[in-house]
């Protein structure tokens, strides 16, 4: 079961499983796991093992530092004698993992009044407007209406990129020139959206570092006009994190979540073969939940996360 | 913020003074900061592990060179490591002899391509090349538009193929030639899609474009920011097309680009320019130099000292520049250097560029946005109250005369008493900078260069 903005929706699970399971093995074809082998080969715990071990951890962008304290807590069992058997290790990471996930897990924040609106914030290139024609999509399915928001003023044809998407799926789109304020742009789609009772509002912002001072200022402008014209809003903002981000993703989270407020992460590009590690640091350092994963570029191609297939995931070789 | 690499090994060389050598013992420690130092900045798991190996062989008995202490000793052996891999010097371009050269651009999604592809026909345009652009995006919505868009701002001719008509990639790509040759133009700049190296199809298809047009450069485009994954796409793409070189994008960030080392082991081609902001004149030749001090944590002094230059005038710069190496920091310094800092834009960014700026950085790291500003304007409030002789001599100013600038400063004792603190902090760390990683004893290589050396446009 699906929670929105609206409460639940019960949507078909086999087939979002299946689709989950596509997206995550699609790419990943005959996959062996590097810890099996590393641990079938061998009983016993030793130094090389433990390197076995963080192998997979960093290159799955887990980061150095998380890595090591998930390996020591491990090593200060097997000293313990807790663990005797070397293929406890792995479910013995696994489970810490998950449970770093699921402790940062949070409920989406229910809207009683529309519109609902979502802004979506990220780094240049992310997958922000993809991650909104799927989004929208996905709103669209629950029967909602919805209307998309072109406050990416700035990058060239950004606002015609999210016309096509509002095509697609079926979604308006609010849109003025480029180079105009992208406050304003949002108190129009808000006004409108407000006096027509449209259920979800979604806001494509321009891609951003999160060094950059004043490009995060206006983010926080454009919260501010949000909120007057929609006591509340935005009510959810999602950060969208591009899978192949090494440990910047860390920083951008920090950053954007400081401006912003964002409330849950979406980790795009996962058909490829990066891991997208870095948000269980996320995770464990800032208590973001992850919402979505973005698997393809079409508009199904977005699905709820789920800790337990995403820490499998991460240990899976391709 | 990370406590740059040169203060760590400081830190574990603290007690090893006087060792005339390296040894495995007092190494290791060493060997184990800079090996997290590396993967923080991306760098691949593999990679590291390759450097560790050859650095370690590289620094065994090796004898302390004089003037240097064993932490500098090794982080020269890592750096002189670093661009050994990097190559240590800019590469050109290579344009066919028989006009128009194609450069394919390529890349995953969102690396870079299109905006690289309208700062590439700039620069060569400045050159004195003639460039046409064309877009071979026919997946993502409204890509080709963006080119077209970039196009028409930067003046530059792009072939948007007939309306209506075909719309395949090879097809567009074809006509793009003939116009080119038709309107006497000597470089086609070709913009394909973002895709995964693992997608076989289109994998074939950046092939076939590559049978088609024969390219002189086939550029890699990736994300600064990319991870470990970076070995993987980069390995497959160069597999499959035989890319000629790299560009690395979004270098205005914080991202270390440890990635830059990863792709260039694996490919071994050199990374040739770097995308530094979003709009088209935000590039820049490679500098390996630059490079590896970033990817080592010691803060992109370069990149500041090039900034520096352009906004404040080159004498005042130098000036900077000459007191940071002689250590003739004043409080008076002190102050115009913040001064300055402020004229340059927002904070953040520059205090990512130069972690040498010490305790002060990270204290000013701590306070946000407008606190930031507030805290600048106090401490300059503060050193304006002072007397010039207190100004250039910090070591006069005793209780009594604290008190004087406080109340004349409208801040309070402690407010001064803080400022001394992070001022003969900072200037500490400067002796330790200039005495070190950029000082003069350490060897031609490693002296700030002058700053005619970052003229390269
Ligand atoms: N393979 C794959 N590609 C994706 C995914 N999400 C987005 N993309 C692609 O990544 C590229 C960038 O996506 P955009 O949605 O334009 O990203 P953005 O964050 O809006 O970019 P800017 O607005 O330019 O900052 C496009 O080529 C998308 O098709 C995903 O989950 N998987
Ligand atoms: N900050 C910054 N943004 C960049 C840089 N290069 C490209 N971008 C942005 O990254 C996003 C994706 O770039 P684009 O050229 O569309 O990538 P493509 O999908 O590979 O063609 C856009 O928002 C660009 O404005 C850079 O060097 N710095
Ligand atoms: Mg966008
Ligand atoms: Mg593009």
């Amino acid at each position: 079961m699906f929670r929105s903005l609206f409460g639940s929706t019960t949507e078909n699970e086999p087939n979002l499983l299946e689709r989950l399971k596509q997206g995550i093995q699609k790419t990943r074809a005959g996959f062996v796991s590097m810890l099996d082998d590393a641990l079938h080969g061998k009983k016993v715990i030793d130094a090389d093992l433990l390197e076995e071990l963080e192998y997979s951890l960093i290159t799955a962008d887990i980061g150095v530092r998380t890595a090591s304290e998930v390996i020591e807590s491990v090593r200060q069992r097997v000293d313990r004698h807790l663990v005797n058997d070397a293929s406890e290790i792995r479910s013995l990471i696994r489970q810490h993992l998950i449970e770093v996930l699921q402790a940062s897990e949070t409920p989406t924040p229910l809207v009683t009044e529309p519109p609902a609106v979502v802004m979506v914030v990220g780094v240049n290139g992310a997958g922000k407007t993809t991650t909104i024609g799927k989004l929208a999509h996905r709103f669209k399915a629950e029967g909602r209406s919805v209307l998309l928001c072109a406050a990416d003023t700035f990058r060239a044809a950004a606002i015609e990129q999210l016309e096509v998407w509002g095509q697609r799926t079926g979604a308006e789109v609010v849109r003025q020139r480029q180079g105009s304020d992208p406050s304003a742009v949002l108190f129009d789609a808000l006004q409108s959206a407000k006096a027509r009772r449209i259920d979800y509002v979604i806001v494509d912002t321009a891609g951003r570092l999160h060094t950059k001072a004043n490009l995060m200022a206006e983010l926080e402008k454009m919260t501010r006009t949000a909120k007057r014209v929609v006591p509340g809003a935005p009510h959810e903002v999602l950060l969208v994190l591009d899978a192949t981000t090494g440990q910047n993703g860390l920083e951008q989270a920090k950053h954007f979540t400081e401006s912003s407020g964002v409330t849950g992460i979406v980790l795009t590009k996962l058909d490829g073969t990066a891991k997208g590690g870095v948000v269980i640091a996320i995770a464990r350092e800032l208590n973001l939940p992850i919402r979505y994963i973005g698997v393809g570029e079409q508009v199904n191609d977005l699905l709820p996360f789920e800790p337990e297939r995403f820490v499998e995931s991460l240990f899976e070789t391709s | 913020m990370f406590e740059n690499l040169a203060e760590k090994l400081q830190r574990v060389f603290k007690n090893l003074r006087g060792e005339g050598k390296l040894t495995a013992e007092n190494m290791e420690a060493a060997l184990k900061e800079i090996r997290v130092a590396l993967l923080e900045a991306d760098v691949h798991f593999r990679v590291v592990k390759q450097l560790m190996e050859s650095v370690k062989q590289k620094a065994l008995g090796q004898e302390v060179l004089g003037s240097l202490s064993p932490s500098q000793q090794v982080v020269k052996i890592v750096r002189d490591e670093l661009l050994h891999i990097l190559g240590s010097h800019t590469s050109r371009l290579r344009l066919a002899s028989e006009p128009p050269s194609v450069i394919l651009m390529v890349g995953l999604q969102g690396s870079g391509k299109t905006t690289s592809t309208a700062k590439l026909a700039k620069f060569l345009v400045k050159q004195g090349h003639r460039p046409l652009m064309v877009s071979v995006d026919v997946y993502r919505p409204a890509a080709r538009q963006q080119l077209a868009v970039l196009a028409r701002d930067i003046q530059i001719p792009i072939y948007e193929g007939v309306p209506q008509e075909s719309d395949k990639p090879l097809e567009l790509a074809r006509a793009a030639r003939r116009e080119a040759l038709q309107s006497n133009r000597d470089v086609l700049l070709v913009d394909t899609a973002g895709r995964l190296h693992i997608d076989d199809e289109l994998m074939s298809e950046l092939q076939q474009l590559k049978e088609l047009l024969n390219p002189s450069e086939i550029l890699f485009v990736a994300d600064a920011m990319t991870g470990q994954d970076a070995v993987k796409s980069a390995d497959e793409f160069h597999k499959r097309l035989g890319i000629t070189g790299v560009i690395l994008t979004k270098m205005d960030g914080d991202a270390r680009g440890g990635a830059a080392l990863s792709i260039r082991t694996v490919t071994g081609q050199p990374l040739k320019f770097v995308g530094v902001g979003e709009r088209t004149d935000a590039f820049e030749p490679f500098h390996p130099d630059r490079a590896v001090s970033r990817i080592l944590g010691m803060g992109d002094v370069l990149s500041l000292i090039e900034k520096v230059e352009q906004t404040i005038d080159q004498k005042k710069a130098e000036e900077m520049q000459r007191k940071l190496l002689d250590n003739e920091f004043t409080l008076e310094d002190f102050r115009d250097q913040l001064k300055q800092l402020r004229k340059l834009g927002p904070l953040e960014s520059l205090l990512g560029m130069i972690p040498q700026l010490g305790p002060l950085a990270k204290e000013l790291k701590k306070i946000k946005g407008t606190d930031q500003e507030k805290e600048l304007t106090k401490i300059v409030a503060i050193i304006d109250s002072m007397t010039p002789k207190e100004r250039s001599n910090h070591m006069i100013i005793n209780g009594s005369r604290r008190r004087r600038i406080a109340m004349g400063s409208g801040t309070t004792v402690q407010d001064v008493n803080n400022l001394l603190k992070q001022y003969t902090q900072a200037r500490l760390m400067m002796k330790q900078i200039s005495g070190g990683m950029l000082g003069k004893k350490f060897g031609g290589k490693m002296k700030l260069p002058s700053l005619d050396a970052f003229k390269f446009r």
